[in-house]
């Protein structure tokens, strides 16, 4: 076992680690930042051409990044956006319906314009997954583009519209050139701050563990909003800058490849990173002018690209770069969980109430899963829920999460009742749980993961996250500590770099219980903690538990392995086809006739 | 006016629902939706063309080989896009995977055929008319597959082997069924069903590569309104929709009614994400 010393140590060796590790992160960004500085020193008028357009399309690549690469959702249709904001400036700006506006005020109006439009092209997103969000984006860049044609007395039709000339001194090629550079740049800033923030592991939760990320208190359709209105403004500002580059635009310009060529770039790059959809989009934007005669096969080869990278390399370019996650781990390591630190992590027991079901039931079809349950989870106990498989023992963790509404009966927390069908309420009153099947992350570190399980925790907005500002600084650095914390508690610090993927299926529910601790849960409920573990972590994990409870949580133990259930619980209820079969203290379950029949054997 | 709002809401809507079964053979077969599914009906048109006006085929020889091609292209769908993630626990990669092969056949097609509309030849040598064959041609062909896949489903072997299959994989492969070449063969089927829309469609449409995203879209509205897998449901969403632009196209013009068509699709899929027709699937926690 460790003590507090040789912890705060490992935590600063950790903070030293990760400080150089973010210099190491950032080196690729400086890099960049200084040939994009530099660049007219060396390259002609027409690379300078190439890289704005670079630029352009990064301004809204790093947009589309945050809902593509972090939220996961498959937006094809983002070019929608681009010509919204094209034609929005250059309407705005030569003024063909209103008294012309500054080009400035125009691209304002234009990102705020965008902004609308993205969160109504991902309202589909909040209700629909995968391909039908994928179909509603490519439908909308279908209808974008019919009506920027048909729409002649304010789009001009066929004929297009001049876009915005800048005045000085952004109004030469390389003046301009500066003006998407600093955009670009700032893009990347302000992408960067969110994916390293809460909201940006939020989303990744989203996209792999959406489920998870309900029981952390995850919001899911705040959260896709937010980030739409922010993916819709900047892509709109791009399709200003697109206007301005093109001095001409019609609806020929905006053709689906476009939209393909961003969303490519996100996938090359890696899903989870901004600097991979980074260099994805240099290298999009920079490999036609390499290959001349290839330029009327780009689009072909994108879809080629898109092919091989889903079935060969699907964590793209960031991926590649990831040499950490390449040394070997330490085989065969013992997971040691320090309980003793436990007092440091979690409050200290303010709550007096019980977690109570009365008279439950919940049917699926025609069958009963559960049936008239009562049961009660009282603070600093341990309570076991034991019963052969299909008894329903995890349909009654999935009423007290939410995720089912019974069909009569309530839960209630201390004496108040709580709503069914609202998972992401649970986190707020400090319900925290696991899952049977361990619902992580599997590309991100184990210490995002268990970060990830404080998020609710934060007191700085999305907009803060976005310009780093002090209150999104000290949350980051609270949660850093806590996750450490929890992780130490479970055993597994040492572990915090690691992608969890990686990890061996015991470490996994580790990893689980350290992110529920994060909620500094007033009840915890385990789903089967103990499956896939040896006997010696059943024991480790037992110890842990009970600790968890006597520091005044209620927990509700959901098991098979009877030997650890009669070890560590105060009280035992023993379900059979959705009733109660017995209820009380291990020693009067022990010597129950019928359970001893139907269920221990013997 | 009447007459001709209806004619082309028929034709146009009875190309849609075809689109829409494509799509819901493959699902049934794999639980995937392809966005090849527009593809196939824009190639129907575009070898239709290709063999019979440019090649100078019999129109019999000229169906025949776009049906075969067809086929083709759905079983390479299959092993290229489908079968190599299905095994994937992420469950975005085959909406790739479909995008990427589309999108490689479109680009193909407007770069070795055309960018621009080609004529489609008349089918059968008849004059042109009131309720020309531009328009009963689709529905015969719609008929033709709705009625065929009825009979094949219920009346034979291998057609009540692919319902076993898309109601339980597992179960259907534990009594032994060859699900791999069921699945193959499904995405064979599809292949024919998609280019037949866009062969019987071809006067209508035209050769052209473009069609391919818009009846992607289109094609899609129809299985989302009538409910995933579901034919019959595909089949009158896709005469509503095709009715239902026609007549705005002609009453309001054609951005309301793309703009309608879209608004129309968002909305029921947000009231009611699983169809008009289709139920909701409990979820799995």
């Amino acid at each position: 076992m460790m003590d507090m010393s040789t912890v705060r140590l490992q935590s600063t060796r950790a903070a030293v680690f990760g400080s150089a590790s973010a210099i190491g992160a950032a080196l690729p960004f400086l890099l960049l930042l200084i040939i994009g500085a530099t660049l007219p020193l060396f390259a002609g008028g027409y690379w300078g051409l190439i890289a704005t357009r670079a630029c352009v399309y990064w301004v809204l690549v790093a947009g589309l990044n945050l809902v593509v690469g972090f939220a996961g959702q498959i937006a094809i249709g983002w070019v929608a956006l681009l010509t919204l904001g094209a034609y929005t400036t250059s309407v705005l700006a030569a003024g063909n319906v209103m008294p012309p506006f500054p080009p400035y005020v125009a691209l304002v109006i234009a990102a705020v314009v965008g902004a609308v439009f993205g969160v109504i092209i991902g309202l589909p997103a909040l209700r629909l997954r995968t391909f039908y969000f994928a179909i509603t984006t490519l439908g909308f860049a279908t209808i974008v583009t019919q009506v920027a044609l048909a729409w002649q007395s304010v789009t001009g039709g066929g004929v297009g519209v001049p876009g915005p000339i800048l005045p000085e001194p952004f109004s030469s090629p390389w003046g301009f050139y500066y003006f998407c550079f600093a955009l670009a740049a700032i893009c990347t800033w302000m992408t960067a701050n969110v994916a390293a923030s809460r909201f940006g592991r939020a989303l990744t939760a989203i996209r792999d563990a959406e489920v998870a990320a309900e029981a952390c208190g995850i919001a899911k359709p705040a959260l896709l909003v937010t980030v739409f209105l922010f993916s819709g403004a900047v892509a709109a500002v791009a399709g200003g800058l697109f206007a301005v580059l093109q001095s001409y635009i019609t609806p020929d310009a905006f053709t689906f490849d476009l939209s393909l060529l961003f969303f490519i770039a996100i996938l090359i790059g890696g899903r989870g990173s901004v600097l991979g959809p980074l260099l994805g989009t240099i290298l999009l934007t920079f490999l036609p002018e390499f290959a001349a005669p290839l330029v009327a096969w780009s689009a072909f080869l994108y879809a080629v690209l898109l092919l091989v990278i889903v079935l060969v390399v699907p964590g793209g370019i960031a991926e590649m770069l990831d040499f950490r996650n390449r040394r070997p781990l330490e085989s065969n390591r013992a997971i040691i969980p320090s309980p003793d630190l436990l007092p440091r992590l979690l409050d200290a027991n303010a709550n007096a109430g019980a977690l109570t079901l009365e008279q439950v039931a919940v049917s699926f079809g025609g069958v009963r899963a559960i049936d008239g349950l009562d049961l009660a989870i009282q603070p600093q106990q341990v309570h076991g829920l034991i019963g052969p498989n299909g008894s329903g023992k995890t349909t009654v963790l999935n009423v007290i999460s939410g995720y089912y509404a019974p069909l009569a009966g309530v839960a209630k927390l201390n004496g108040v009742a709580l709503p069914a069908h609202a998972q992401h309420n649970r986190a707020q009153l400090r319900i925290a749980r696991t899952f049977q099947t361990p619902r992580l992350i599997g590309a991100a570190s184990v210490l995002h993961n268990v970060m990830i399980g404080g998020t609710i925790d934060g007191c700085g907005s999305f907009v803060e996250s976005l310009l780093s500002l002090p209150r999104h600084r000290r949350d980051e650095a609270v949660l850093h500590e806590q996750a450490m914390l929890a992780l130490a508690t479970v055993g597994l610090e040492q572990l915090a770099p690691v992608r969890v993927d990686r990890l061996p299926h015991s470490a996994l529910r580790f990893v689980e219980i350290a992110r529920a601790l994060m909620l500094r849960p007033a009840f915890l409920l385990l789903d089967e903690p103990a499956a896939g573990l040896s006997a010696e972590e059943i024991r480790r994990l037992g110890a842990l538990i009970v600790a968890v409870a006597r520091q005044g949580a209620g927990v509700l133990l959901v098991e098979h392995h009877a030997d650890l259930i009669f070890d560590i619980c105060d009280h035992i209820t023993v379900l059979n086809l959705g009733r109660i079969l017995a209820a009380g203290t291990p020693t009067e379950i022990r010597s129950h006739r019928e359970v001893v029949n139907a269920y221990l054997g013997g | 006016m009447v007459e001709s709002i209806v004619s082309y809401g028929v034709g146009i809507g009875c190309i849609y629902a075809l689109i829409g079964i494509t799509y819901n053979v493959m699902f049934s077969a794999s639980r995937v939706f392809s966005f090849t599914a527009g593809i196939l009906g824009m190639l129907g048109g575009v070898l239709g063309s290709l063999f019979i006006a440019r090649l100078g085929m019999p129109v019999v020889v000229g169906f025949a080989l776009t049906l075969a091609a067809g086929a083709l292209f759905g079983v390479l769908t299959e092993i290229v896009a489908v079968r190599p993630v299905l095994k994937s626990l992420e469950q975005h990669l085959y909406v790739l995977s479909t995008l990427a092969l589309a999108l490689m056949i479109q680009q193909f097609t407007a770069i070795e055929w055309s960018t621009e509309p080609q004529p489609f030849p008349r089918l059968f040598a008849i004059a042109r008319g009131g309720f020309d064959q531009e328009f009963w041609m689709p529905m015969l062909a719609c008929v033709v597959v709705v009625v065929g896949l009825e009979l094949l489903y219920r009346y034979t072997l291998v057609g009540r082997a692919f319902l076993a299959i898309s109601e339980d994989n597992y179960a259907a492969r534990a009594l032994g069924l060859p699900e791999r070449a069921l699945r193959t063969a499904s995405y064979a089927l599809a292949g024919m069903i998609g280019v037949l829309a866009g062969f019987a469609g071809g006067e209508m449409l035209l050769a052209f590569f473009a069609n391919a995203p818009m009846l992607t879209f289109y094609g899609f509205v129809p299985v989302a309104l009538g409910g995933m897998g579901n034919n019959r449901g595909a089949v009158v969403a896709g005469l509503l929709l095709g009715l239902f632009q026609q007549a705005a196209n002609f009453l309001v013009g054609g951005i309301f009614a793309s703009v309608a068509v879209f608004t129309m699709f968002i909305i029921v899929l947000l009231a009611r994400p699983e169809g008009l027709a289709g139920m909701a699937a409990e979820r799995r926690v």
